[in-house]
Parts: structure tokens; sequence; C-alpha cells
């Protein structure tokens, strides 16, 4: 039964469910508090446009995502300035432009692109070290602006507007916490692809949410409910011999479905 | 130095005149209260004074700066907060928040002890680690109350006060402005007329454009100057019609 812990690939997979879970909890728990699901949405599908960009380069994909989706994110914020566009309608135009670059860059590209249903739909058993390098540095870099910016990620998330009225560079701030929105979209996208990672970052959040009141307690939960559910969705494929991704997702809105019931 | 001048503001939303030709202005230590319907401009009217809006014509003076360069100087309660039901947040880092400092610079024990005594004033000492939506309306309020006051401001400017606020709050809620009141100015603007007690020393209307009708004995006086807008003036506990309706 234990036997899969020997396979260095499932070793490696469940390295990864580790290092997503980390950024997940972390900034999944803003997304859920500061209500931008829809829009974290939005820049998962556009960082799709950075994995074509990266396959017509010729560069690893998750790399070229990194600046395609933080850019994204910026412009999506900058929106928020110019009232005569909704952000509502800018998430939209957002999601889908950001597919379609996606696809005409990979129609560019001559060749096959071998493993782009991956980066759709997540595949974690074929991570290789050179993405759990890429993870670890973007989950560091995750925690460490989380812990230089807490307090103003804090006030934002809870009275933006309050929050510029004792001084706080309240815009600013909020391109930054979606542009660590957009870095952990990158670190996710090998794992569950642009399509499902938006799971990843609202169950763990939501269901730690129901247990704490504290920010820094419902990361740390959120993180861990996040490694148990993605390892044991990454179990569960294995054994059932399942897309990783989708039966990660569906370990996940189980568990969330369970925990809102045990909770009432 | 006067706390709040404005000169000839005007504020147009998708071409609406919201605020015409605004020209008031508020001394320091002035009690205020702002009056007016509901749409009528006052919400606009305080974020102005609080530069997170510009007029699109006139001059806004806020203890002789730009509204942006003074918000060292002004506390603000805003009007009604969307927060989500379960954000992680108690009452101690709700009022904390009001000391922000600046990036990378984290609260000291000052602000800690500012904390305690803004809560102390609004009776919330109590429930200092409660959840903040785990309070009643009452109590939410006392607490943004709390984090309007918490940095020791100059001009305390309010959103409608009293909207949840339940009615034995009312008196220790004008307890605590008559105090507040010796140490800096206080702006308060309500749709309800109801709102105004003897506490205030000017009063306001604000209906698009603005009808001052300075210190509340004045206002009592000069019945027939003052024309343009009702109110109900509670005197002395006892509410009767000053003003002539029109």
């Amino acid at each position: 039964m234990l036997e899969f812990f020997q396979y260095q690939f499932m070793q490696k997979a469940l390295v990864a469910a580790v290092l997503v879970s980390v950024a997940c909890g972390v900034v999944g728990s803003y997304v859920v508090i500061k209500r931008i699901v829809s829009l974290s949405g939005a820049i998962s599908h556009a960082a799709f446009g950075g994995v074509g960009l990266g396959y017509f380069l010729g560069v690893n994909p998750v790399l070229a995502a990194i600046p395609f989706s933080i850019a994204s994110a910026i412009a999506i914020g900058g929106v928020k300035q110019k009232v005569n566009i909704s952000e509502d309608t800018a998430i939209g135009i957002l999601w889908s432009v950001g597919m379609a670059i996606g696809v005409i860059f990979i129609n560019l590209t001559p060749g096959y692109a071998p493993d782009l249903f991956s980066y759709l739909f997540g595949s974690i058993l074929t991570v290789g070290n050179i993405d759990l390098y890429i993870m670890f540095v973007l989950d560091l870099i995750i925690i460490a602006t989380v812990y230089l910016f807490r307090r103003e990620f804090l006030a934002i998330s809870f009275d933006e507007e309050f929050s510029k009225v004792v001084g706080l560079p309240a815009l600013l701030i909020y391109m930054l916490l979606l542009a660590l929105v957009a870095l952990s979209v990158v670190v996710l996208i090998k794992i569950v692809g642009v399509i499902l990672l938006i799971a990843l970052f609202t169950i763990p959040a939501a269901i730690s949410k129901q247990y704490t009141y504290n920010l820094r307690k419902l990361m740390i939960l959120a993180t861990i409910v996040g490694i148990i559910l993605t390892s044991l969705g990454l179990i569960l494929s294995y054994i059932f011999n399942l897309a990783s991704g989708a039966t990660i997702v569906m370990v996940l809105a189980v568990a969330f479905t369970i925990s809102y019931y045990l909770k009432d | 130095m006067k706390a709040v001048e404005l000169n000839n503001v005007s504020m147009k939303y998708n071409e609406q005149c919201v605020l015409q030709n605004i020209n008031f202005s508020i001394e320091e230590k002035d009690f205020m209260a702002i009056i007016g319907p509901n749409g009528g401009g006052k919400s606009t009217l305080l974020k102005i004074i609080l530069g997170i809006l510009t007029p699109n014509n006139g001059e806004v003076k806020v203890f002789g700066r730009e509204p942006k360069h003074a918000r060292d100087l002004t506390g603000y309660l805003p009007q009604n907060l969307s927060f989500d039901r379960d954000f992680p947040i108690n009452v101690y880092e709700t009022v904390l928040t009001g000391r922000y400092h600046g990036l990378f610079k984290g609260y000291n024990k000052n602000d800690k002890e500012a904390v305690l005594c803004a809560l102390k004033n609004v009776e919330m000492k109590d429930l200092i680690d409660r959840q903040i939506s785990k309070l009643s309306g009452g109590q939410m309020q006392r607490v943004f109350i709390a984090r309007a006051i918490v940095r020791e401001p100059k001009l305390l400017l309010m959103d409608e006060p009293m909207a949840s606020i339940d009615p034995e709050m009312q008196r220790s809620f004008y307890e605590l402005m008559s105090q507040l009141k010796n140490k800096m100015a206080i702006v308060l603007v309500s749709h309800d007329v109801g709102a105004v007690s003897t506490h205030v020393d000017k009063i306001a209307c604000l209906n698009r454009e603005l009808f001052y009708h300075g210190p509340v004995e004045n206002a009592a006086d000069g019945l027939e100057e003052i024309y343009h807008c009702p109110i109900d003036l509670i005197s002395h506990g006892i509410p009767h019609r000053v003003l002539r309706e029109h």
C-alpha cells in the first residue's frame, strides 16, 4: 500500500503538494477575506497567455507566466482607478483575452506542444526538479512579502477606504496583493492547471475560516488543510488512475462540504 | 487657523452635480452638524475634506494644507462597511489600524496604549478580543468611533454616526462628543434631524448647496433669515420645530 511513496515521481509530487499548499494557505486567505476570488480566477486564466508565450519563445512556460500574470494583475488593479469600467467587466475581459493570447501563441509555435494539457488541468506527477525550485523560491518571496506588508494587507482587506484616510498607499498595496496572487498562480500552474487552480486558492482558506478569527492562524491552518487534502487527492488519483488536478479539486470540494455541515 | 475651509467647491458625478458652490469653514474645536437628505452630497463632502475625492472646482484646505497632506490630523468614521462576515480581525486589531504609521513601521507601545484608551472612551474595553462581526451593530459602531479617535485627530469627521447606535448609547455618544470637542473640531453628517442635539454648536443643511445656520442659538433667533431648510432642533431635551418649513 505504501509502495508509491518509494517512487521518485511520487516523492516529488508530495513535495509539490506542500509547496503549493503554502502559497494557497497564505495568499488564498487574503483572496477569500478580501473577496477577490473571481479576480484571482481571471489572473489565473490570464497566466495561460504567459504559458503560450513561453512555448513560442522556447523558454520554460512557468517562468514566462510570471511576468505575464503579474502584468495582468497590475492591469486589472489599474482599472480600479478608471471609474468608467467596472472591475467585474475587466475581470471578464482579462479572463478570456489571456486564454486567447495563450492559444494564439501556441498556434504560432511550430510543432506540437506536448504537455500543454498539464498547464490547463494540472499534472502533479510530471513535476520536475526545476518546477520544484521555482515553486520554492516563489513561496519564499510570497512569505517574505506578506510578512513585510502584513499590516497593510490586513488594513486594505478590511476597509480599503479607511486605510487611505490613515495615509496608506492603498492602490499600490492592492496591486502588490494582486501581484502575489499572480505569483501564487504560477506556483500552482503545474499542479492543478489554470482552469482548476482557483479551487485550491479558495477551499483550504474557506474551510479554515470557519475555525479561527486570527489571520495568522488562518494562514497556518489553511496551509495544513491544503497539505492534507492535496496529498490525499494525489494518492487517490494514483490509486484510481485519475487526473491529479481534478481529483484534488474533488477532494477539496468534498472536504468543504463535510466541514460546512460539521460546523453547524 | 481654520480647521476646514472650502471655497466655491463643486463636484460632479457623471455630469450630475452633487455639490454646488460650497463655501464654508470650520473653526478649531467647532462641533458642527451637517444635515441633509440622502443623496444630498453629505458623504461626498466628507470625502472631499478627507482628500479621498477631488472636487471638480474650488479650493479645499484642512488646517491650511491640501486635504491629502492633512490626513495625520483627521479621524474618520465611515457610513457603512461591507466586509466579510467571518473577517479574521478582532476589536483590538481593528482599532489599531487607525494608528497606522507608514510602510515598514510597526505599531509601538504608545499605539497600544492609545488603543486601550480609545476603547475605554467608547466603553468597549471588555470586548477587546472579540471578533468584529460577533458584535452588535451599536458595539461595532463604537469600535469604529474608537478607530476614528485613536489617532487623537484635530478634526473628526463622522458619517451618520447615529445610524446603528441604540437609543441608550446616544446619550453616552454625546457625552463622549462633548469631551472630545475640547480637543478637536467635530463634524457629523446625518439625514436624521433628531440626531442633532444641544451639544452641537453649529448647524448647516446640505442638499447639493449648503446653507449655513451658524451657532445653534442664532439659528433659533434669526428665524427670518434661515428659511432654506427644515430642521427639528432639539433644545434642552424637548423636541420642537424652530425653523419654518419651506
